[in-house]
């Protein structure tokens, strides 16, 4: 079907650019246009992996000062394809077979609330923004497992500069992209959409907080939060918001998902802490990705090994009451 | 039936009933069983267990409702067995894997979680009927009493939806599908045993 007779007219003339940056939209976009008016050339090329801007695309990165050191890196594998996106399923392998109808250009960001000025980020000026740094983080899940991901990003702290956030903003709020008529799994669970979370200011501020746009020095693949996400060390990996599609300062804390479904399990804090068990099993040990399972067991370090660089975020806090 | 189709039949039941372990045992060998192989082992034998034991408790009502099948009766010891061997791995996985042999570490567990306390319940409910599962065993207790203690399998297959729903996240609903058909199994007894009864009084 797609075979053609190589067309006069360029098919950019005829296929709009955020079209044909996105593989799965330009198929279907196609399609309905009539593919045998596009070369085939052209076409082969369109649908080889590796396109500008999409996931697998290579990301100019620089070194980073805060990166960790001495922990062996998670395969790119098992980074990409096991994910919770609930979103795009409950299974761990869902997303990584469901997330490629997310539409990762044209993207924005929308910032209000507690600001100088509502403004809306264009995705390609925040990836120009500041040099991309490659960090390596533990990444832990509180569900006891655990990856070491290289990621690639800059500190949201440069960011939230130029969201000139008021002296009355106390917290940030991160919204996910939602739409039920792309992400037609997210209703197979009973969870309110869309997807929020939210740091206090100084944890957002915190300069470890990377807003990222890539993993393995490419960018994002769909089912790990493309285009852009936070993450967030050494709190539990849910903590760490996906496809971001606004951000809100606020005066008050933020309702967060796994808060709002089930606040005795999980904390609007969420920092990492052995010491503090989930309900429902031990968060002393995890189990780290990758590893056959004679040997994937681990201890869990207190704010996952970061403490030096914000366990005084929290001095005088009560952990086990604020988890 | 034949006596070459029940055996053949059997063999194929308990091949298929082995395939799951088979296959985890290659992968474990092999070192394929994917990012997570201790959750993968955990996860696939509870749900295995799950499915045997409803599975088992589906024989009974289809041979009411269709009497040619009869002949099922003679899998029902075969997969309930199995279920219970498959329980076994399962929590075996999560004594060496989970708890590490340590058992203090199972003693909070097994208190404080309720999510392990329901499980650990299916277990022991299930533990008492792979015991008189012998031929002489139901001689033994007389055919009335070892049925009326068999019902405890219902028991044992709630307590492992209970355990399921407790296991995965709010909002999670994954264990839904094995609810509705072990709910179904347990309101067709009583209406089936109500339709014979007004069969037998109708005659």
């Amino acid at each position: 079907m797609l075979i053609g007779k190589p067309s006069e007219i360029p098919s950019s003339a005829i296929t709009p650019k955020d079209q044909y940056l996105n593989r799965r939209r330009f198929l279907r976009g196609a399609a309905a246009a009539g593919v045998a008016a596009l070369g085939a050339e052209r076409v082969s090329r369109l649908i080889s992996p590796g396109m500008d801007a999409l996931a697998g695309a290579r990301l100019q990165t620089v070194k980073s000062g805060l990166t960790t050191t001495g922990e062996d890196l998670t395969s790119m594998n098992d980074v990409t394809h096991y994910n919770n996106y609930y979103e795009f399923g409950v299974e761990k392998t869902e997303p990584a077979e469901h997330a490629g109808v997310l539409p990762t250009r044209p993207w924005t960001i929308r910032v209000d609330g507690k600001v100088a000025k509502p403004r809306t980020f264009d995705i390609e000026d925040l990836l120009k923004l500041r040099p991309l740094e490659d960090r390596v983080y533990r990444h832990r899940c509180v569900e006891a497992w655990s990856m070491v991901i290289p990621w690639v990003g800059y500190s949201l702290w440069e960011f939230i500069k130029l969201c000139e956030p008021l002296s009355t903003a106390k917290y940030v709020q991160f919204l996910s992209y939602y739409d039920a008529k792309v992400e037609l799994w997210a209703s197979r669970s009973n969870i309110r959409w869309p997807y929020s979370e939210g740091l206090r200011m100084d944890e957002a501020l915190n300069p470890l907080t990377l807003l990222t746009f890539g993993l393995y020095g490419e960018v994002l693949p769909n089912q790990n939060g493309a285009p852009v996400r936070i993450v967030v060390p050494w709190k539990y990996g849910f903590k760490s918001a996906k496809s971001i599609v606004a951000v809100h300062f606020l005066d008050h804390q933020p309702p967060t998902t796994w808060n709002d479904m089930s606040p005795g399990e999980y904390g609007f804090y969420s920092n990492v802490n052995p010491g503090v068990d989930h309900p429902r099993w031990s968060q002393k040990a995890e189990r780290r990705i990758g590893e056959p399972f004679y040997k994937a067991g681990r201890g869990t370090l207190i704010y996952n090994g970061y403490g030096s660089a914000v366990a005084s975020m929290y001095d005088g806090m009560n952990l086990k009451k604020y988890f | 039936m034949k006596r070459s189709t029940l055996i053949l039949l059997k063999t194929g039941t308990w091949v298929a009933c082995l395939w799951e372990f088979a296959l985890l045992v290659y992968r474990a060998v092999m070192n394929t069983l994917g990012p997570d192989p201790v959750a993968k082992m955990a996860l696939t034998t509870g749900y295995t267990t799950l499915v045997l034991l409803i599975v088992s408790l589906g024989i009974t009502p289809v041979r009411k409702l269709v009497p040619k099948l009869n002949w099922l009766i003679k899998f029902r010891r075969l997969l309930g067995l199995f279920a219970f061997f498959y329980a076994t791995v399962h929590l075996l996985t999560y004594v060496a894997l989970y708890a590490g042999f340590d058992v203090n570490t199972m003693i909070t567990d097994i208190t404080k979680r309720r999510f392990i306390m329901s499980g650990m319940a299916a277990f022991l409910l299930l533990l008492p009927l792979a015991a008189t599962s012998t031929t002489w065993a139901i001689r033994k207790l007389g055919g009335k009493n070892w049925n009326r203690l068999h019902k405890l399998a219902y028991v044992a297959a709630v307590c492992g939806i209970v355990h399921y729903w407790w296991q995965v996240k709010p909002g999670v609903l994954s264990p839904l599908r094995m609810t509705v058909v072990l709910g179904l199994l347990l309101l067709a007894r009583p209406v089936l045993a109500v339709v014979q009864r007004r069969k037998v009084r109708a005659a």
